[in-house]
């Protein structure tokens, strides 16, 4: 077998290893799932009504809690990617302290398979997570306008984000120096979708933080999800969307690398 | 070492002195993994592990997650899970430290089967008589430096040493020996004398004949050969174990 084959069987491997841990302590998944579905529920059946009246969805000026849900499901979306990115963080960091690093370490394996496998783990529990809360949203009576093909291009963009963002929680749980940090220091995701056009329309956001939002990443992936799924205008955000998470994805990438090869796993003692 | 790193990961194995286990797997996830990670394939692969959980006598425990291992078991699964790659060169550090007496007996019976297979196998431990019985050469450390190195019988040999330790019924009897043969002070407390010896039958039974004609009777007696402990301590010069971890590595091939 060639380096790649081994790399890609190594890597199979190590994705194994991850998903037999998620689906045997299931708490940490339905964690990660409980974070976005609180948040969905709490805007739409607690601010929902107010929020929903300022909107003008579709030209009409008058919104209601319904015009709300449509509104704030893509954000939600980017939540639960955001949310569910912080799980790998921890992972990744909890598995830093095992003793079965070190032993990766004296075997001939794939270099990056150890982070492959924790990288990969983390996207197919994402789309679990984001099918979990896709589910609550129709089931409170969200109510896409997307064709089968809309709906695919919009669950692409937010794995193709959600894997940016695994990336570089990965990065941040290598770089943590325990776990109680590496699972501090990506919270700052969860904040993100808030300062977007998640939550709110950027134009109703005072001058500086509306600047912020125009230009940080969750705005064009909100809008391009938005746009996918209830049919408004999506722009140039798509194009945004993709740059800026092949760009962390990439950066992330070979951040998390570096750290992986130069980092001694914890010290037991 | 330094052009073929994978070349040597993929023929020696590293047993740690910490478990190096996966401890949200099962015994046998746990070796299944491993090997997947030496590509042994879907046939090979699940009959090695079979393999090694009877020879470890994991097989009972091994569906059972590592939480519910006691330590013998984990490090029992451990060296198991340097074994799934058939390693020639084998690192073993402390592999008994801590280890219930089935458990240690299993470790040992194990390393002496891997040696008879022509496997090299470098350990370090503390415990100096699990040097002696498994090792072919000794190298004795003493903060980070080798300060003898041989075979166990080629160090016992460097060092003078060996007893014969002689034990009374009562004081009399001791005062009468150390005024037959006095030539170590006496411990009045144990009732004890030990008369330093070169371990031969010749020489016991010179000692046995004097104690006999002058009538005094020995209560039990033992003969001390020299053990590596006191090549330990001959050769490092003190006899407590300082910050400085003293260790003895041996090698068994």
């Amino acid at each position: 077998m060639s380096g790649l084959a081994y790399t890609l069987t190594d890597s199979a491997t190590m994705l194994r290893r991850n998903l037999k841990h998620q689906l045997r302590y299931p708490s940490l998944t339905l964690m990660l799932a409980g974070f976005p579905i609180l948040f969905l529920l709490l805007f739409v059946y607690v601010f929902g009504g107010q929020l929903g009246a300022g909107l003008g969805v579709h030209g009409n000026p008058h919104g209601d809690r319904g015009a709300y849900l449509t509104y704030v499901v893509p954000g939600i979306l980017t939540v639960t990617v955001a949310s569910a990115a912080l799980g790998t963080a921890i992972s990744v960091a909890m598995d830093m302290t095992e003793g079965i690093i070190d032993r990766f370490r004296t075997m001939a394996i794939a270099r990056a398979a150890v982070l492959t496998g924790h990288v990969i783990g983390s996207l197919l529990q994402t789309v679990a997570v984001l099918a979990l809360v896709i589910g609550v949203a129709l089931a409170i009576g969200f109510r896409p306008t997307a064709n089968p093909l809309e709906w695919l291009a919009a669950i692409g963009i937010l794995v193709l984000f959600a894997f940016a963002l695994i990336w570089l929680s990965a990065a941040l749980g290598l770089a943590a120096r325990s776990v109680e940090t590496a699972s501090n220091t990506p919270m700052f995701l969860t904040l993100l979708p808030f300062l977007s056009s998640g939550f709110v329309p950027i134009a109703t956001l005072p001058a500086g933080l509306r600047q912020f939002a125009e230009y940080q990443p969750f705005t064009p992936v909100t809008q391009t999800v938005r746009g996918l799924l209830t049919d408004t205008s999506i722009g140039t955000h798509a194009i945004g969307a993709v740059a800026w998470s092949v760009g962390i994805a990439l950066v992330c990438y070979l951040w998390a690398l570096r750290l992986y090869n130069r980092r001694r796993a914890a010290d037991p003692k | 070492m330094v052009t073929e790193p994978d070349g040597v990961r993929a023929v020696i194995g590293v047993t740690g002195q910490f478990s190096a286990v996966d401890n949200l797997l099962t015994g046998a996830e746990n070796l299944r993994l491993m090997a997947d990670l030496r590509h042994l394939g879907r046939r090979a692969g699940p009959r090695r592990v079979t393999e090694l959980l009877e020879r470890f006598d994991l097989t009972d425990a091994a569906d059972k997650p590592l939480s519910r291992y006691s330590g013998g078991m984990r490090r029992r699964l451990d060296l198991a899970m340097t074994l799934v790659g058939d390693p020639r060169l084998i690192f073993l550090d402390e592999p008994t430290t801590g280890l219930d007496p089935r458990s240690r007996r299993i470790v040992w019976q194990i390393i002496g089967e891997l040696v008879a297979d022509g496997v090299t196998i470098f350990l370090t431990t503390h415990y100096l008589d699990e040097a002696d019985q498994l090792a072919d050469r000794v190298a004795v450390l003493d903060r980070g430096r080798v300060v003898a190195a041989g075979t166990p019988a080629e160090l016992k040999r460097r060092i003078r040493g060996g007893h014969i330790e002689l034990h009374f019924a009562d004081p009399r009897a001791l005062r009468e020996a150390v005024g037959l043969i006095g030539t170590v002070p006496p411990d009045h407390e144990q009732l004890a004398l030990h008369v330093p010896g070169d371990g031969t039958v010749a020489s016991l039974r010179r000692l046995l004949d004097q104690l006999h004609a002058a009538h005094i009777e020995v209560e039990h007696l033992s003969i001390h050969t020299p053990d590596l402990d006191d090549v330990f301590f001959a050769v490092t010069g003190h006899p407590t174990t300082e910050p400085a971890k003293p260790s003895q590595e041996a090698l068994a091939q």
